[in-house]
């Protein structure tokens, strides 16, 4: 099994500007001073081992679209932000003209969770067969709203894959494809939902847009429960806790200190950040990254668990 | 967790022993919120003592963010002192040093509520 993120950020998509890459190979130059590179090579193994993250990558700026990879024809998608885009160059690159299917789970249907669809190639081939999964009611109806005059040039009629949505209820376990599939109900706006998918003794959980009361233990027993002995936990971990918990309270999203807390008491083996906060650039995200990690290690008890910031084609083999 | 209280002037400084989660944040906030309430009024000020607090989850720190909203609501003053090292580092890492004006020491903290608490304390 495979995870491979398409977008990571939250609300809306960002880029880096110019003065943001001028502002990187300024700081990088600084760090390489008085070395010297005898090829491209080795500046490469340098920048690779010895510069900050944040000097060399950036977290990226497409919104949550998540690919879950595992042996077989069919392509498993959470959720259809701007990410789609690349995931669907992606899937016509690899498909190499044969009609694909792709199973999506959409957390929700805000407008950065499926923004990407009207630019995700596969859904014009004809042949393609798209499934669309979720527990909301008006699954059907956002995705054909936002490709309605005049907010889309192309209609869902115009659309040349064969599109089917699919209800899934919550707390229910379902095999799709190759995968048991289990939804589990969010605190956010009009309701999100998280997955917990399941293949060959692996677990991965997709849990986004998702705020966690810390004052309802029962809330933290049965979120600790759905991420139980996951191998991966992708958070939706958008602030620090002080700005989770007082300015941006009641905003629908969490932090990183309460994706380590309810990861160490489900036992989890790696917690992904995701759902970056737009305003935060790559110095900052990687700062919050640390202190996550830090945390981690001052609360660890007999288990250690892995924290990683995903990034925009970031990979994780399970 | 066991909350103690002593009174200096127009401060009144808690001394917060154990560890503060989900287990034991409901009573503490209850406990809190009475000396919030009563400060407040007098125009005073809340010094938390954190010298004897082991750890502090986020629960834990919900329970300042609440008190720190009430006081702000009445007017009054809440200040965080003397963080052990972990406490202090656990501040930092959620940034809620951000949130508080967090003094090293009970005798910076008063003095920074008034001349007479810190006199009070001074003559112990």
């Amino acid at each position: 099994m495979r995870v491979r993120f398409w977008g990571t950020r939250g609300s809306i998509p960002v880029a880096l500007t110019a003065s943001d890459v001028r502002d990187k190979l300024a700081q990088a130059l600084v760090q390489a001073s008085g070395k010297t590179f005898k090829s491209y090579e080795e500046a490469h193994a340098y920048a690779t081992a010895e510069l900050d993250f944040n000097l060399t990558h950036t977290f990226g700026g497409h919104t949550p679209c998540v690919e879950i990879e595992v042996p077989g024809d069919e392509y498993y998608v959470c959720d259809m932000g701007s990410g789609a885009r690349p995931l669907g160059v992606h899937v016509l690159a690899r498909q190499a003209r044969k009609p694909a299917t792709v199973n999506i789970f959409q957390s929700h249907v805000h407008w950065d969770h499926i923004m990407g669809f009207p630019f995700f190639g596969p859904a014009y081939v004809p042949g393609t067969k798209i499934r669309i999964h979720g527990c909301h009611d008006q699954l059907e109806h956002a995705f054909r709203l936002q490709q309605s005059p005049p907010c889309f040039p192309v209609t869902w009629e115009q659309l040349g894959a064969t599109i089917e949505f699919v209800k899934l209820v919550p707390d229910k376990p379902r095999q799709v494809g190759t995968l048991t599939v289990t939804p589990h109900l969010q605190l956010h706006g009009g309701d999100s939902y998280g997955y917990r998918f399941e293949q060959g003794g692996k677990t991965v959980i997709y849990s986004t847009d998702s705020e966690h009361k810390l004052e309802n233990r029962a809330e933290a027993e049965a979120f600790a429960a759905f991420f139980r002995n996951a191998d991966v936990v992708i958070f939706d971990a958008m602030y620090a806790l002080a700005e989770a918990i007082s300015v941006k309270a009641d905003w629908g999203h969490s932090s990183n200190i309460v994706g380590v807390e309810l990861c160490q008491m489900a036992h989890a083996k790696h917690l992904v950040l995701f759902h970056h906060e737009p305003a935060n650039n790559d110095a900052t995200l990687e700062g919050l990254l640390k202190e996550a990690r830090r945390f981690e290690e001052l609360t660890r008890g007999d288990q250690a668990l892995k924290v990683s910031a995903a990034y925009d084609g970031l990979e994780i083999d399970l | 967790m066991n909350v103690t209280s002593r009174r200096f002037a127009n401060a009144v400084v808690l001394h917060i022993d154990g560890r503060l989660d989900q287990d034991t944040c409901g009573a503490f906030t209850s406990e809190l919120m009475k000396y919030v309430d009563s400060m407040a009024h007098g125009g005073g000020a809340v010094i938390l003592d954190l010298s004897s607090l082991e750890y502090v989850s986020s629960a834990g720190l919900r329970c300042f963010m609440l008190a720190s909203r009430q006081a702000k609501a009445q007017s009054g003053r809440i200040f965080v002192a003397a963080l052990q090292p972990m406490v202090k580092e656990i501040f930092e890492i959620s940034h809620f040093n951000l949130v508080f004006q967090v003094f090293p020491s009970i005798r910076e903290a008063l003095g920074a509520v008034s001349a007479e608490a810190a006199a009070a304390f001074d003559k112990g």
